[in-house]
């Protein structure tokens, strides 16, 4: 398909169109805060505290009188910023672990890759995340290492999987006859070929970053007050549900629009760059 | 099947060891003296000297890895340093909780996903099926948590049919005990429940459209009978991985959801142990959750070979 034509294909793909369009809400939202926000988010006036959405506050003020739009602008950076790093962390490791396990298939070091990753599999990031902060106490590293943990071994497999079929093509063993190392073909003729699935799961891979960067906060093991954060935020409306049901709103919201923003362009990107869906 | 079983069960028993490995190591050899790093800086040298003899830990580092392993093998997970009781008993006290939610949870989400995945596949492109599709996409998407708020502020705080938190214990009867269950496994089960219920559609989806299903309609099985004498049984297949993979997520999502409804289980256990670095509840909980799933992912794999023979001679 030419580009012009994937372009076309992709502005009809309506999950592409909507997808994209929500995570670049909250993208925009997160770097517009770098520079602006509709109030500070670090003063606390007790004066206007727990207030309902109004035309001052559109979304109204939590316990210490913050603005609550301005913290869910603020607490996209963390989001975005905690995910980004992790799906890397998992696709810096993960795919190099899995070039070459494909490209050593059978050998030791394909048993001895695929082996640590069904370990790691056993540790949910959650688990990993309690072990750091028992350790070393909470933080925001601490949930950028655990998701990122979990990310390694989702694209240890995936890239072996998708690289393994490729090592039988014949254009790969001409490369063979002409010289090249298996680094090299990994390098040159391999991962070319498994990028558009790379993109698709670290779509995905990044929408579960955010749910979990969530739910680590929430639980007070990742991004520590006064860093707002949007799991922080749902933690703090708990206790206060009953008189400020619009704190636990607003966040959540931010939570699911987003995630369902980058799950619907994963899957539009998926139908949009996997050919045999597309031909079909 | 045997030889798959044994094979299967030499790997088991490797997983477990190492991961006991990682996980004393991460808690009992990184922080350097887990004595001093338990009582904080401000402790006298010898408060500290008296924990070291209690923990043991004068031994070198795989004398107790050794003795640590023999403990949980033989049920005794060493003494809290805080409850000042052994481990074992806390820990049993609080999977009396956490156990029935996680199954309770992964029963909703079986009972759900499959009908629902079936109707969406056998009725392809219906408005069923689009229905299922949009509302298992907002299933996947709504953070556990957050789910498990709104239902306490409809259900609990409005209409007060539940109340918002808290246990009443196995004693208070057991409609009582399952009752105050009800709305933390709704909230585990729901993002479970969408993904299950996609896997199942997309399963069948696939095996439907198999050459052997319209071998068996070209017999003269009806739509329904092929679909339960072939096509389900197939279908099952990855469904069954779906379920694997879930049952540590739905663990995990246990011990935060715990949190929303103030649920004495292991979860609530685990980070009160965080925040008073009991050390040896930390590695007693989550050696024993990595022993679940690596127990789960092995029956998962038992499961599939008696599901589909073909992987008994394959591995």
């Amino acid at each position: 398909m030419t580009e012009e034509g994937l372009l076309r294909a992709a502005l009809r793909s309506r999950n592409l169109v909507v997808g994209h369009l929500l995570a670049a809400a909250f993208a925009i939202g997160a770097v517009l805060s770098l520079f602006w926000t509709p109030y500070d988010v670090t003063e606390l006036t007790i004066a206007t505290r727990l207030q309902a959405p109004s035309a001052i506050h559109w979304f109204g003020t939590d316990h210490f009188g913050r603005d609550i739009l301005s913290m869910i602008m603020v607490g996209a950076q963390t989001s975005i910023a905690v995910a980004i790093v992790a799906v890397g962390i998992g696709m810096g490791i993960g795919v190099p672990l899995g070039l070459a396990a494909a490209a050593r298939r059978g050998h030791l070091l394909d048993e001895t890759i695929m082996r640590g990753n069904d370990l790691v599999f056993a540790f949910p990031s959650l688990l990993i995340a309690i072990m750091i902060t028992t350790v070393f106490g909470p933080s925001a590293l601490n949930a950028i290492i655990a998701i990122g943990i979990f990310n390694i071994p989702v694209f240890a497999r995936l890239t072996r999987g998708a690289a393994l079929p490729l090592w039988t093509r014949d254009y790969i063993l001409s490369a063979r006859v002409s010289g090249k190392g298996p680094v090299r073909i990994s390098v040159e003729h391999i991962l070319p070929n498994v990028t558009n699935l790379l993109i698709v799961q670290g779509t995905i891979q990044f929408s579960l970053g955010i749910l979990a960067e969530a739910a680590l906060s929430y639980v007070g093991l990742g991004v520590q007050p006064p860093t707002p954060s949007w799991g922080r935020m749902l933690a703090d409306s708990q206790t206060l549900i009953a008189i400020a049901p619009h704190m636990a709103m607003f966040p959540g919201f931010a939570i699911l629009l987003t995630v369902l923003g980058l799950n619907l362009a994963g899957d539009g990107l998926r139908d949009l760059l996997d050919p045999r869906i597309r031909n079909a | 099947m045997l030889r798959y079983t044994v094979k299967r069960l030499g790997s088991l028993l490797a997983s477990l060891v190492v991961a006991s490995l990682v996980i004393f190591a991460c808690i009992e050899v990184v922080p350097g003296d887990p004595a001093s790093f338990m009582l904080g800086i401000n402790a006298q040298p010898d408060t500290v000297a008296a924990l070291r003899e209690e923990l043991g830990l004068n031994r070198a580092p795989h004398e107790r890895y050794f003795a640590w392993v023999g403990g949980l093998v033989t049920g005794d997970f060493g003494t809290s340093y805080t409850y000042r009781s052994p481990v074992s008993e806390i820990v049993v006290e609080r999977l009396a909780i956490s156990l029935p939610l996680a199954i309770y949870a992964l029963s909703l989400t079986i009972l759900v996903a499959f009908p629902v995945g079936i109707l969406a596949a056998t009725r392809r492109g219906s408005l069923t099926d689009i229905s299922v599709m949009a509302t298992t996409q907002l299933g996947v998407a709504i953070p556990n948590f957050w789910f498990a708020l709104l239902m306490v502020l409809i259900f609990a705080v409005k209409l007060r049919w539940f109340s918002a938190g808290g246990f009443p214990g196995w004693d208070a009867g057991f409609l009582a005990a399952v009752k105050a269950l009800t709305l933390p496994a709704i909230a585990l089960a729901l993002p479970q429940a969408s993904i299950l219920a996609r896997v199942m559609r997309s399963s069948l989806l696939d095996t439907l459209s198999e050459d052997y299903i319209r071998t068996a309609r070209a017999k003269g099985l009806t739509g329904r009978q092929a679909l339960r004498r072939h096509a389900l049984r197939n279908a099952l297949i990855p469904v069954l991985t779906i379920i694997g993979l879930q049952f540590s997520f739905l663990l995990a999502g246990a011990i935060i959801i715990e949190n929303v409804f103030f649920l004495p289980g292991l979860g609530r256990l685990v980070f009160q142990a965080i925040s008073q670095r009991d050390l040896i509840v930390v590695e007693s909980v989550v050696m024993l959750l990595v022993f679940a799933v690596i127990i789960v992912n092995f029956l998962v794999d038992l499961a599939y070979a008696w599901v589909d023979p073909r992987l008994r001679s394959r591995t």
